[in-house]
C-alpha cells in the first residue's frame, strides 16, 4: 500500500518495544462484540493509482461539465474564469497541508494571508472587519442571524422574499432548532417588497439579498435607517460577490453584519462546495462575531507578525458559552479568494465587474426580443428572471438535451408555488461569449 | 466566577537574549535571513494601475443597476502575476506543513494527503459543474456521493448518512438536531445533554446552541467516563450523550456498550463525535457500540487536507431510529439513475447548507478509500494505533504518561516530568519548534493538567517516528538538567519567535488600515 | 477590612454603605493571567444571586463573574473597558466591576469572611 510507509519487519519491531504481540492486544478495550479481526465483507481491496484514476474518470465523464456548453446558471453559485496561478499557489504543499495556525511562529504565512484576507473582505463589502471565513454564504447567514439575536437580545428575524431560498431553509432550520422566529416575507419576484413595515420593537434583524436571488439591485439606505430606528440590525446577504465591484458597498448603505459567498473570487463550481463563507461587520460588534479572527501583534524581536486572536469566543475555550460552534472553517477557499483578488487587484476587479454586467445585459436585451420570453427585471447585475411562456423546468431539461445549460428554474428553489413554474433565472458571467448567447437566444425560438 | 483552570502558561513572550542561546542574531540590510524573507502585507506593495488579470474592454451598454451608486474607490493593491507569485510564494515558505514535516497534532489527524485526490477532485467534471444545473447532467456526481455514502455507511454499520455538513462542528449539529427531532416526535421534551470533561470544546457549545443544558460528566483515574457518576445523572430529562471513542484521551472507551445500553434504557439517544475514527476504521463498526448519530471528518480520517484551517467535510451517520429526520439534501437510486432531493419532506429537521454538501472534498475522500480498499483502511488503522503505541512505549520512562495502558492512534503525556524544571508544556512545545517539528496538541484534553497529546498517525515511517523520540528524550533530558532557558527562550530559529497574544487580544488590529488613514486617527 | 466577604467563586464583595462594590480576587485574576477584555452588565439591571453578571476575558479563558448578591447595579467601572489590565493590576482596588445597590444584608452572612477565603484558597494550592 503506497500510502503505508511500516514494513511487517518494522511492525515486528516495534510491537516488540511495545511488548505486546500483536496489534490486536493493543485494542484490548473493545468489546468482544464489536471487535473484527477480517476486513469488513463486500468492499474492493487496495487499488493502484491508475486504477482509481480510471474509475474515478468514468464517473466524471458522467457528467456534464459547464465549460463544454453555453452555460447560464448562477442562483448563488458563479461560474467565472480562475487565473492558473491561483490553484497553483493553494497547491503548494505548505498551504495545502498545514492545518489551523495553532504555533503561530510556523504558520505566519497562514495567518498574513487571512490578515489579508480579512482586510479584503471588510474593504470589498465597505465594513470595519472581517473574520477568517466561514464554510459558506449559507451557514454564515444563519450565523448572523445568531449573532443578531445576541447584540440585540432579541429573537426575531425578518427574512427578504428575495433571499436565496436555500439561505433562508438554513436559517429556518436555526430558527426552529436554536429557538428563535424567523419571518418569512413572500417571494419576492419584482423587486419592490416593503420590508420596513414588518419591524418591530421585538425585531432582532431584516435579512436582505443584494442584489436579490431575483437579480434585483436595490439601494438598503432607507431599510437600514428603519432597522435602526426600531433598534435592529441589517444583515445583507451578498450570493455574487463580483457584483461588489461595482456596486456601492452594504457597509455605505448601512449594514451591521454583511454575509456573503465568496466562490466567485478564486474557486470553482464543484457542484456546491466547498465555497467561502464572507463575514464582516462593525467594529462594536466585533466580539460578538463567530468564527476564528487573525490580528496582528509582534514577536519577542519587537517584529511584527500575525496570530489567531479574540479566541476566548470561541469553542474551544468559551465551550458552552462560545458564539459558534465553528472549528474548521474554509482555509484554503479563503486563500483562492485572496489571490485571485490580489490578481485582479482594484483596476481588475471593478473591469470583471463591468465586463460580467456588460455581458448580462447583452443577454437579456436579446432574450427579451423573443416572443414568449419577458425579462422581468429593470435592475440587475450578471443575473435576472425571465418570465417563459411555459414551465422553466421543462424548458430546462429540453435545453439540456441540447447540450445547452440555461439556467435555474425557480421552482427548483423554492417548491410547491404553481405562480412560479414559468420563472427563470439567468446569469451570464465573463466566461459567456456572444456564440452562448446565440445559441440560447436560437435554443428558446426553437422551443417557445 | 467560573475558574477554567486548563495548566496553560503564559501567553505573553518573555524575552530572554541568553547570548549562549540566542541565535539569527547577524544583522542584515534587508532583514531577510538567507530563505527566509521578510514579506510585507499585499497592501504595502501594490500600485494603482497594476493587475495581473488581463481583460477584454466590456462591450458599451446602458447600465441597468437601478438606484445604487455606482463602487467608489475600494482600495484594494495592484500587482503583476510575477508579484503575486512572488508574495505567496514566500509566505508559504513561513508555513510548517505535513509536506515539510512530521506534524502530530492530536485529534488533528495530519496524515499524509496523496496527490491523486487533489488531481481527481480537479477533473472538469467534478470541478466544473454546478449545484442546480439539471439532474440528467450530474449523475456522475451523485454517483460519487452514493458511493462514498455507501463505504461510510459499511464502514460503520449506520442506516442512513446526511452527506451536507460543511465540517466536524457542523456535523455534530446535524447529529444532535436529528435526536432533537426525533425526541420532539415522540413528544419527549427532554433538557439536560450528557458531556465527558474531556470532550472537545464543539461538544458543548453544539449542544448549548440547541438549548440544552450541558451537564458534565467527570472521567476516571484511567480516562474513561465514570460509569457510576454517568448512571447518576441518567435520568427521565436527559436528551444524550455526547461521546468521543476512542476519547480525547486517546483512549477506547471500554464501557461504550454498557453506556449506550443505560443511555437506551434512559430513553436518550447517543451521539458519538467520531473525530477520532481514524482509530477504529474496518476494525470496529460504530453501530456496533450501540450509537444513534456520529460525523466523520472527512478532513482527518480520509485524508481530504486541511488547507490551512479547512474546508472540511462532517458527513453524519444515523441510526434506524433517526433517519427519517435527516436534512436535504439527500442522493437517491432510483430505476432511473440518481435523483436528488432538494427540500425538505417529511419528517425531515431542515436544511444545513446551500447545495448538496462539499463535493471537492467527497471527490478527494472516495479517491483515497478507492486507493486504500477495505484491507488498506484496516492496515492504516492498525497503523496508526501500532505508531501512537511505539510512541507512548518509547518515551513512558522519559515524559509522563497521562493514563497506564496501551493508547488508541494517539498518546497522551501529562507535565509531571518537567515538575520543578520551571518549563511548561507551552516552552517545550516552542522548544520542538526548533528541532524542527510541529508540536502535539497543547493543553487539551483539559482533564490532563499541562496535556500534551501526540498522534502520529499512520504516514509516519519508523526511522523518522525513531529521530522523533530521540528528540524528545534529549528535550526531556535538558529541561530536567536545569537548562529551563532553552525553553522559555523557545523558539529561536523559526519565522517569528513568541508572539504578544495578549496585546493582541487587548487591542485588536484585525486588518491592514492606509496609512493616511491612521494619521488622520492620530489628529 | 472586616466589611469585605468573599464567594467560593473567586468574588470579593465590599460594602459601603447602602451600596456593595464587587470585583474578582487576587488569587482569580493570578488564575487567569493577562486580562484582555472585561464585559460589564447594563446600570439599571437587577442581578441575581449566583447568576451570570458579568465576564472577565484573558487570552487562556473566560469566566462569567457570578453576582454574589441580589442587587441592581448602579454604576459599573468602564475604566476596564479601556484599561482591562487594571484587574491584574489592582483587582481589589481600580479594578472593581459593578456596584449594586444593597438588598438583603443577610445574603452577606452567607459569604466567607477573609480568612475562611485565605484558608480555601490554600487549600486549592
Amino acid at each position: 500500500m503506497r500510502y503505508l510507509p511500516l514494513t511487517g519487519n518494522d511492525r515486528r519491531g516495534m510491537l516488540a518495544r511495545i511488548g505486546v504481540g500483536s496489534v490486536d492486544a493493543l485494542f484490548e478495550d473493545v468489546p468482544k462484540s464489536a471487535w473484527r479481526s477480517q476486513p469488513i465483507e463486500g468492499l474492493p481491496s487496495h487499488a493502484g493509482e491508475l486504477d482509481v484514476e480510471r474509475r474515478m474518470k468514468a464517473l466524471a465523464a458522467k457528467n456534464l461539465p459547464a465549460g463544454s456548453v453555453p452555460f447560464f446558471v448562477g442562483a448563488g453559485a458563479y461560474r467565472h474564469h480562475v487565473p492558473a496561478a491561483v490553484d497553483h499557489l493553494i497547491q503548494r504543499g505548505e498551504f495545502l497541508t498545514s492545518y489551523t495556525p495553532y504555533q503561530p511562529e510556523v504558520s505566519q504565512g497562514t495567518l498574513q494571508y487571512l490578515f489579508e484576507f480579512q482586510t479584503q473582505v471588510a474593504l470589498l463589502t465597505g465594513m470595519d472587519v472581517a473574520n477568517a471565513s466561514m464554510y459558506d454564504g449559507s451557514t454564515a447567514c444563519g450565523e448572523a442571524v445568531m449573532m443578531a439575536n445576541r447584540v440585540t437580545r432579541r429573537s426575531r428575524a425578518i427574512l427578504s422574499g428575495g433571499l436565496h431560498p436555500h439561505y433562508a431553509e438554513v436559517t429556518r432550520t436555526q430558527a426552529r432548532w436554536t429557538n428563535f422566529t424567523a419571518v418569512d416575507a413572500s417571494a419576492d419576484i419584482d423587486g419592490n417588497e416593503d420590508l420596513a413595515a414588518l419591524i418591530d420593537g421585538e425585531t432582532s434583524c431584516v435579512v436582505v439579498q443584494n442584489p436579490s436571488v431575483f437579480g434585483h439591485v436595490r439601494d438598503l439606505s432607507s431599510l437600514a435607517e428603519a432597522c435602526h430606528a426600531k433598534g435592529a440590525l441589517l444583515i445583507v446577504v451578498v450570493t455574487e460577490i463580483m457584483s461588489l465591484g461595482l456596486l456601492s458597498p452594504p457597509g455605505e448603505m448601512g449594514a451591521d453584519i454583511v454575509v456573503a459567498e465568496g466562490q466567485s473570487i478564486g474557486n470553482a463550481l464543484n457542484f456546491g462546495g466547498p465555497y467561502v463563507g464572507l463575514f464582516a461587520t462593525r467594529e462594536k460588534y466585533m466580539r460578538q462575531m463567530p468564527g476564528r479572527l487573525c490580528g496582528e501583534t509582534v514577536d519577542a524581536d519587537g517584529r511584527r507578525g500575525w496570530v489567531l486572536t479574540l479566541s476566548t469566543r470561541e469553542q474551544h475555550i468559551r465551550r458552552e458559552k462560545a458564539t459558534s460552534n465553528i472549528c474548521t472553517n474554509s482555509g484554503l477557499c479563503a486563500l483562492a479568494f485572496t489571490i485571485h483578488l490580489s490578481l485582479l487587484g482594484e483596476a481588475g476587479l471593478a473591469r470583471l465587474a463591468q465586463l460580467n454586467h456588460a455581458t448580462a445585459v447583452t443577454l437579456a436585451d436579446r432574450l427579451a426580443k423573443i416572443p414568449g420570453i419577458t425579462v422581468i427585471n429593470d435592475s440587475f447585475f450578471n443575473e435576472f428572471t425571465v418570465r417563459l411562456s411555459k414551465g422553466a423546468a421543462g424548458i430546462v431539461e429540453e435545453l439540456a438535451t441540447r447540450k445547452i445549460l440555461g439556467g435555474v428554474p425557480v421552482s427548483r428553489l423554492i417548491a410547491g408555488k404553481p405562480a412560479l413554474d414559468n420563472l427563470l433565472l439567468v446569469a451570464a458571467t465573463e466566461t459567456t461569449t456572444q456564440g452562448h448567447i446565440d445559441a440560447l437566444a436560437a435554443a428558446f425560438e426553437d422551443i417557445l | 466566577m467560573a475558574m477554567n483552570s486548563t495548566g496553560r502558561g503564559d501567553t505573553r513572550p518573555i524575552d530572554t537574549h541568553q547570548p549562549h542561546t540566542a541565535t539569527g542574531q547577524i544583522t542584515t540590510f534587508t532583514a531577510n535571513r538567507g530563505l527566509q524573507i521578510e514579506e510585507a502585507l499585499i497592501f504595502e506593495q501594490g500600485q494603482r494601475g497594476r493587475t495581473a488579470v488581463d481583460l477584454p474592454e466590456p462591450p458599451a451598454i446602458k447600465s441597468r443597476l437601478g438606484s445604487v451608486k455606482p463602487r467608489k474607490d475600494i482600495g484594494l493593491p495592484g500587482l503583476s502575476e510575477p508579484q503575486v507569485i512572488r508574495h505567496y510564494t514566500r509566505l508559504s515558505q513561513k508555513n510548517f506543513a505535513i509536506d515539510a514535516g512530521f506534524y502530530p497534532l492530536g485529534s488533528c489527524t495530519m496524515k499524509h494527503n496523496p496527490r491523486l485526490n487533489e488531481a481527481m477532485a480537479r477533473l472538469p467534471g467534478f470541478a466544473d459543474i454546478h449545484p442546480l444545473q439539471p439532474i440528467s447532467t450530474v449523475q456522475g456526481a451523485l454517483e460519487a456521493i452514493d458511493s462514498l455514502a455507501h463505504w461510510l455507511l459499511t464502514l460503520t454499520g449506520m442506516a442512513a448518512i446526511a452527506m451536507s455538513p460543511g465540517a466536524g462542528a457542523h456535523g455534530e449539529q446535524c447529529g444532535m438536531i436529528a435526536i432533537r427531532a426525533a425526541l420532539e416526535a415522540r413528544g419527549d421534551k427532554r433538557v439536560r445533554v450528557l458531556v465527558p470533561e474531556s470532550a472537545h470544546g464543539t461538544n458543548p457549545a453544539t449542544a448549548a446552541a440547541l438549548g440544552y443544558v450541558v451537564d458534565s460528566i467527570p472521567a476516571t483515574a484511567d480516562g474513561r467516563v465514570d460509569l457510576d457518576a454517568l448512571k447518576a445523572k441518567l435520568g427521565p430529562d436527559v436528551a444524550a450523550i455526547m461521546l468521543t471513542n476512542p476519547n480525547t484521551c486517546g483512549l477506547f472507551e471500554r464501557d461504550i456498550v454498557e453506556i449506550a445500553r443505560l443511555i437506551h434504557e434512559a430513553g436518550a439517544l447517543f451521539y458519538c463525535d467520531g473525530a477520532n475514527f481514524n482509530a477504529i476504521v474496518g476494525r470496529v463498526r460504530p453501530a456496533d457500540l450501540g450509537i444513534d448519530a456520529m460525523h466523520i471528518n472527512l478532513h482527518k480520517t480520509f485524508s481530504t487536507p486541511h488547507g490551512g484551517g479547512g474546508p472540511g467535510a462532517g458527513p453524519v451517520v444515523l441510526s434506524e431510529a433517526l433517519a427519517p429526520y435527516a436534512p436535504a439534501s439527500a442522493v437517491v437510486k432510483g430505476p432511473n439513475g440518481f435523483t436528488l432531493v432538494e427540500h425538505a419532506e417529511g419528517e425531515s429537521f431542515g436544511r444545513m447548507k446551500a447545495f448538496a454538501g462539499q463535493m471537492g472534498m467527497f471527490t478527494r475522500a472516495l479517491t483515497y478509500i478507492l486507493s486504500h480498499g477495505a484491507d488498506g483502511l484496516l492496515q492504516a488503522s492498525s497503523d496508526a494505533v501500532l505508531n501512537a503505541n511505539y510512541v507512548l512505549a518509547s518515551l513512558k520512562d522519559v515524559m509522563s504518561p497521562a493514563f497506564d495502558g496501551p493508547c488508541m492512534h494517539e498518546a497522551l503525556f501529562d507535565d509531571h516530568f518537567l515538575k520543578d524544571t520551571g518549563v511548561t508544556t507551552l516552552d517545550f512545545a516552542k522548544a520542538m519548534l526548533d528541532e524542527g517539528y510541529h508540536p502535539m496538541t497543547v493543553y487539551f484534553p483539559l482533564v490532563v493538567h499541562g496535556a500534551m497529546l501526540i498522534e502520529p498517525t499512520e504516514s509516519e515511517p519508523k526511522e523518522s517516528l525513531d529521530l522523533f523520540i530521540a528528540t524528545l528524550a534529549n528535550l526531556a533530558a535538558r529541561a530536567k538538567s536545569g537548562d529551563a532557558a532553552h525553553f522559555t527562550g523557545a523558539p529561536r530559529l523559526t519565522p517569528r519567535r513568541r508572539l504578544d497574544e495578549t496585546n493582541a487580544a487587548r487591542k485588536p488590529v484585525l486588518r491592514w488600515r492606509p496609512t493616511e488613514v491612521l494619521d488622520e486617527a492620530a489628529e | 477590612m472586616a466589611n469585605i466577604r468573599f464567594t467560593n467563586d473567586h468574588e470579593w464583595i465590599r460594602v459601603e454603605g447602602d451600596t456593595a462594590v464587587i470585583g474578582i480576587t487576587d488569587y482569580a485574576q493570578q488564575q487567569l493571567g493577562d486580562v484582555v477584555f472585561v464585559e460589564l452588565p447594563e446600570v439599571g439591571r437587577a442581578l441575581e444571586r449566583g447568576k451570570d453578571a458579568a465576564v472577565v476575558e484573558s487570552v487562556k479563558a473566560a469566566s462569567e463573574v457570578y453576582a454574589p448578591i441580589d442587587g441592581q447595579v448602579i454604576e459599573i467601572n468602564t475604566l476596564l473597558l479601556d484599561q482591562p489590565a487594571t484587574v491584574n493590576s489592582d483587582p481589589q482596588g481600580a479594578g472593581w466591576f459593578f456596584k449594586v445597590k444593597l438588598g438583603d444584608t443577610a445574603q452577606l452572612e452567607a459569604l466567607l469572611d477573609e480568612t475562611a477565603y485565605n484558608n480555601m484558597i490554600q487549600e486549592l494550592g
